[in-house]
């Protein structure tokens, strides 16, 4: 019997450790956090001491206008909207992969990138705005609706009888395909300049930063994470598979539908200011999932700080590579992750999916 | 003590009538019940039925327990999250509760489920390495860690060997005697119902034949008209009740007989 209550013991030991280990883990993405944004904040076409960069962030009263104005007006919400935005997307995909069982899911492959794409194209190219009360924001908006009429599109097929997880994401690929032949056609009648206006903002870029849209983004976040962290239990379960998770007494179809309603708000908000960033609703998730494992506790967590880490250390990353230019953020996170990804998945592949 | 009884269920898929009228006289807890009947008869819908999964029109009434006191364990053991067999447990402990903390309690629980089914040792386990076996006592102890007063479970022993079925058996019957709970097992192997079942429902075609204790109701005509099989139930030199096969009857399973 002693035997018994020894090993017991050590099994909730290790699940304290474990839990311990995982804290570390998410203070340490944090850290590293922190660090990259200080990072992207000093960094830019204009060379400041860093000295200079942290007395002007923390005591801009004092600063010179020009670099009060760079540091705050332009380099300080652009390493915070990567934040907001790294965050948002790698949420998104991670809710996304969760309910629909598809390590594949992410706010770009079920075509809410391309929708977005499509709806900035039809701004400025045809120059339609969807709301016309705001034309100076046509761009953005006109992407928004497109994004979100993608995804309520895909969630009200979801809401129809017999719609199985496949059909989702076949859905969301055809989505793939019909706006992205949209938007070529339209690209193909477009003038010069409306074009090169286009293909700027299909590479994704964070350089159109202000406050305004780190706070949209930071409040959406705000709204839909203890919305996700109410259901963490139940959003754990559904990764155990569709009928087990029912068994556990999960609302499965309305969680289902729950989920997507707010991930089609964190996807379509970010993609509609900083335009396709692909990558990280597929990579944040994956990152957070192999460090953390999937209880959501701390994968919910984890998969919004690494999303954020991610972006920003891409944000260093597209203006260190060629110094005095900022390269489109949505080509660097491609062109960097997808190796570095890459690896992380043959190295240390788990055979959860 | 916790008792169930149907009363006129029926279930249906689509437009298909998979139940009909299934009615059984009150079906007592503390010890196992098994649910006997050919492939498709409707046993996994009867069970998704009780456990409300499925609606339709009859009452399951159960005394001595709150509808949230059930467990359904269904066939399908497939799980290939990124979790430790621990936290699959914990997982199924914490559903429907707010909190993220678990309390000593909550722990010592998943520790003793862990222990009364034997797999101690496959805690810190990834789920996506386990064999079938394993998984399917990961789903027992996953079923049973809340403690329910209603335990409805799909063929719990099917990728067991012979050593862990008898041990499941075993632990089931124990849990149902200390907890009075009713524990309704979906079982193909008649000789392990004659051993560990006290009580018997025969399903057929939607249909429940017959609901009593099991040496009456598995009767060489019974066994008959559920699966198409000849055979006897004789007594082996210890006493024991045992089912002998003696080959396919005339009418295939599903085939009414005697019409």
């Amino acid at each position: 019997m002693s035997a018994v209550t020894t090993n017991s013991t050590s099994h909730a030991l290790d699940y304290r450790a474990g839990v311990a280990r995982r804290l570390a883990i998410l203070l340490s993405l944090t850290g590293l956090l922190v660090l990259s944004v200080a990072v992207d904040v000093s960094l830019g076409p204009a060379r400041y001491p860093l000295g200079d960069v942290f007395r002007t962030i923390f005591a801009p009263g004092a600063a010179e206008l020009q670099m009060r104005v760079v540091i705050w007006d332009i380099r300080m919400p652009m390493a915070l909207l990567a934040v907001t935005v790294g965050a948002s997307l790698s949420l998104a995909g991670a809710q996304m992969q969760t309910i629909l069982a598809n390590p594949l899911a992410s706010p770009f492959t079920l075509g809410l990138s391309a929708a977005a794409s499509f709806g900035a194209a039809m701004a400025m190219v045809l120059g339609v705005a969807l709301f016309p009360a705001a034309v100076e924001l046509m761009v953005p908006l006109n992407a928004f609706a497109m994004a979100m009429a993608a995804s309520l599109l895909i969630f009200g097929l979801s809401t129809l009888r017999g719609v199985t997880v496949e059909t989702i994401v076949l859905l969301g690929i055809a989505l793939v395909f019909t706006f992205n032949a949209a938007l070529a056609l339209m690209q193909y009648f477009a003038s010069e300049q409306a074009l090169a206006a286009v293909v700027f903002w299909t590479m994704g870029s964070l350089t159109k930063a202000t406050w305004g849209k780190v706070a949209v983004t930071a409040a959406i976040l705000l709204v839909c994470t203890p919305l996700f962290a109410r259901r963490a239990w139940a959003l754990t379960a559904i990764r155990l598979g569709e009928t087990r998770a029912a068994a556990m007494g999960v609302p499965v179809r309305r969680l289902r539908l729950e989920a997507l309603l707010l991930v089609s708000l964190l996807a379509a908000v970010p993609v509609a200011f900083v335009g396709t960033i692909g990558f990280i609703g597929i990579v944040g998730p994956h990152v957070a999932r192999l460090l953390l494992g999937e209880d959501q506790r701390f994968f919910l967590p984890g998969a919004m700080l690494s999303g954020a880490v991610i972006l920003s250390a891409t944000s260093v990353l597209s203006k260190a590579i060629l110094p005095g230019a900022v390269l489109p953020i949505g080509i660097i996170t491609a062109l960097v992750g997808v190796p570095f990804f890459a690896a992380l998945i043959l190295t240390k592949g788990r055979k959860s999916w | 003590m916790v008792s169930l009884a149907l009363e006129g269920v029926e279930a249906r898929y689509g437009r298909k009538q998979i139940l009909t009228d299934a009615s059984t006289p009150e079906i007592e807890g503390g010890m196992l019940t098994a649910l006997v009947g050919a492939n498709a008869a409707g046993k996994s819908t009867l069970f998704r039925r009780i456990a409300g999964q499925l609606r339709g029109a009859g009452r399951v009434r159960l005394s001595g327990a709150e509808a949230g006191d059930l467990r359904y364990m269904p066939q399908d053991t497939a799980m290939s999250a990124a979790l430790t067999v621990y936290e699959s447990i914990i997982l199924a402990l914490k559903q429907g509760t707010g909190g993220w903390r678990l309390s000593p309690r909550e722990l010592a629980a998943v520790d003793a489920v862990l222990h009364r089914f034997g797999i101690d040792h496959l805690a810190q386990r990834q789920l996506p390495e386990l064999s079938g076996g394993q998984r399917q006592s990961v789903s027992i102890a996953q079923t049973l860690v809340t403690r329910p007063k209603l335990v409805l479970m799909d063929e719990p022993t099917s990728a067991l060997d012979l050593y862990r079925q008898y041990e499941v058996l075993e632990a089931l019957r124990r849990y149902a005697e200390e907890t009075g709970a009713v524990v309704i097992l979906a079982l193909h192997d008649l000789n392990q119902v004659m051993r560990a079942c006290t009580t018997t429902l025969a399903l057929a075609e939607g249909r429940i034949l017959a609901t009593g204790p099991t040496l009456e109701v598995l009767t060489p005509a019974l066994i008959r008209r559920l699966y198409g099989i000849d055979s006897r139930v004789e007594r082996c030199s210890r006493g024991c009740p045992m089912m002998i096969v003696d080959g396919p009857a005339p009418h295939p399973p599903g085939q009414q007989v005697g019409t």
